[in-house]
């Protein structure tokens, strides 16, 4: 760590992870409710055990990538961030405004909730993802415009780098976006179409810019590898992401109203979507092998392999899986989407969060070479459990869908089966995809308890063995 | 090789391709939310009652199980298309379906789903009633394959 402000990045992360923890318990109330239907009920239904789990996941996702901005930018940029005190204070906003909406969402019946918060001035609540409080997404939206305020003026009185250029970018587009949450016409179709500019144009387009640029930036520091080559990579992914997943977001708009023609373009360009992913896949594991050090933080490494594995795979090919109009006809709204939900936010916005605070985190902590061995070799137990249960919770959630598909939309009308008998003839794959859940939580509480373990990686460890590749020697 | 494809063309194929593709993409949305939908969404048949019950559809979060034309959670069923599933495509039918099935919640049949009671007057039924009515007839290219959704 070159820079002291940097290190407000800390409780950043550190309430990302907290967060993460009841994301992942919330999700295994939802896991039990799927098979045991009236567990928690009335106290906790089924729609606020959701909410909590989708909203916490995108607020520590932000917190996540706003601790990797504080970290990064000032260490780009060469100087120190512009205002710590700043960035302390909306820290305190941020996780005061979300503990606050989280705790209305459990103890407050949302009805009520929308009453008590003037929702009726400007409805904004009761859509997919978008649930909270139109006070709480004013907060949002304040909170993220004086974050990037803080960001721009340390960015622009530094040095600029692409990576810097690309993350800030990526904010811009994410704070930009978010104003279409505000918009809420009375007009279904419209209402949804505009939705899909917060939702698509997020995780299928700018937050792509922000995933991007945390794997270039800790792609450099833990390879060695010369900033050009990295910056030119960095380029060509985030316009083959732009590229695809702009038209892409027609594949969202083949069946709820919009025109034919979107089938095709829907179709044509999100079967490009997959792409930036796979060239994440060549990057990453092409740069670690033309490394010009061993760095000592093995499990940053890990991470950031990892995570373009998983992205590639949950976004780019079960995301592909569905994304064709014929196929989308029948499993759109199945749990086919729910598979490729859960494994494509693991392994492109979850696994990249903890990348760099793999790679930070010892840093800020005084282990500039990474945390000791031990703890090392228990983070990345946390890896393989986490990460294999997701798999195993993609794949029932996947056999799940292609029975529900079979049975409920295949059939014709008549012959088919109804919604709930059809979820009674799946309940094996949902017991099995709540077993996989229990060992993802194993695997979260692996994970944090590694942080508890003292010790740090010495530096002798770098320069052990940094092989010159073929090429150059 | 490796050195004639710089990083500067690169950033020029960033900057290039995604404006295109902006613009490309404004265009098609003008194109659609001017042109097509008002054929396709019937949006003058959208009444008072209609707005009061998508209202009454959002504060109530019922995307939070339901999904409506595929879009929500997939707790419980498909909703775009409950008209012709439960109300026959008939208005009256589907009213009194309505009021039927909200009082009638939760069932309390131990280990099934349970559907809270939300408390709603038969006003605001009646209006949910009407939203999910002009809903289900909405040209969303013939989705749901068959009844069930």
């Amino acid at each position: 760590m070159k820079y002291e402000s940097q290190r407000v990045a800390m409780p950043y992360f550190i309430f990302a992870l907290v967060l993460f923890a009841g994301q992942i318990l919330f999700g295994l109330i939802l896991g039990l409710q799927y098979v045991v239907g009236d567990f928690l009920f009335p106290e906790i239904p089924f729609n606020v055990a959701r909410m909590v789990h989708t909203n916490l996941l995108i607020v520590w996702l932000l917190f996540g990538f706003m601790g990797a901005t504080y970290y990064m930018v000032p260490e780009e940029a060469q100087t120190e961030l512009h205002s710590p005190l700043l960035a302390w204070i909306l820290f305190w906003v941020f996780a005061a405004a979300g503990t606050l909406t989280i705790l209305g969402y459990l103890f407050v019946d949302y009805a009520t909730l929308a009453d008590v918060t003037l929702n009726k001035l400007l409805p904004t609540m009761g859509r997919e993802f978008l649930e909270q409080p139109t006070i709480t997404k004013i907060g949002i939206a304040v909170v993220v415009v004086a974050f990037l305020y803080n960001i721009a003026m340390t960015a622009l009185k530094g040095r600029k780098t692409v990576v810097n250029i690309v993350l800030i970018t990526g904010l811009v587009g994410l704070a930009v976006l978010w104003l279409f949450s505000f918009y809420n016409p009375s007009n279904l179709t419209t209402d949804k179409y505009f939705w899909w500019f917060v939702v698509h144009l997020w995780v299928e387009g700018v937050w792509e810019l922000i995933m991007g640029a945390i794997l270039a930036y800790v792609l450099i520091k833990l390879t060695g590898v010369d900033r050009e080559v990295i910056e030119k990579w960095l380029y060509l992914i985030i316009a083959m992401a732009l590229i695809s997943g702009i038209i892409g977001t027609g594949h969202h708009f083949f069946y709820i109203g919009p025109p034919e023609y979107w089938l095709w373009l829907g179709s044509v360009f999100s079967a490009i979507e997959p792409l930036p992913f796979f060239m994440m896949v060549v990057f990453a594991f092409n740069m670690i092998n033309r490394r010009r050090r061993n760095h000592p933080n093995k499990a940053a490494t890990l991470w950031a392999m990892g995570t373009t594995v998983m992205a590639f795979l949950g976004a780019g090919v079960w995301g592909f899986l569905h994304t064709l109009a014929p196929v989308n006809y029948y499993t759109h709204g199945s749990q086919i989407t729910a598979a490729h939900g859960h494994m494509a936010f693991y392994g492109a916005y979850v696994m990249i969060v903890l990348t760099i605070i793999s790679y930070a985190v010892p840093i800020m902590r005084g282990r500039p070479y990474g945390n000791s061995n031990t703890a090392q070799i228990v983070e990345m137990w946390g890896f393989w459990l986490m990460t294999i249960s997701m798999v195993f919770i993609t794949l029932f959630l996947t056999g799940a869908g292609v029975l529900q598909v079979w049975l409920q939309r295949i059939p014709e009308s008549g012959s088919a089966m109804s919604f709930m008998a059809g979820q009674d003839q799946i309940a094996i794959f949902y017991w099995m995809r709540l077993v996989a859940g229990c060992f993802f939580m194993a695997g979260l509480v692996v994970y944090l308890g590694s942080f508890f373990i003292k010790g740090q990686a010495g530096p002798a460890e770098e320069v052990r063995g940094a092989v010159p590749s073929p090429e150059e020697a | 090789m490796a050195e004639r494809f710089t990083k500067s063309m690169a950033r020029n194929i960033y900057l290039g391709g995604s404006a295109f593709f902006i613009l490309l993409f404004l265009a098609l949305t003008f194109d659609t939310q001017l042109r097509a939908m008002p054929e396709r969404d019937n949006r003058d048949q959208i009444t008072e009652q209609v707005v009061h019950g998508k209202h009454i559809w959002e504060t109530n979060n019922c995307v939070g199980c339901h999904s409506l034309m595929g879009e929500g959670a997939y707790f419980a069923p498909e909703l775009a298309n409950v008209f012709d599933r439960r109300g026959a495509s008939d208005t009256e039918v589907f009213k009194s379906y309505m009021r039927a099935w909200m009082n009638a919640m939760p069932t309390n049949i131990p280990g099934r789903r349970q559907m809270p009671n939300f408390n709603l007057s038969d006003e605001d039924i009646d209006a949910l009633a009407a939203f999910l009515e002009w809903t289900s007839k909405i040209d969303d290219n013939n989705w749901p394959p068959n009844i069930e959704g």
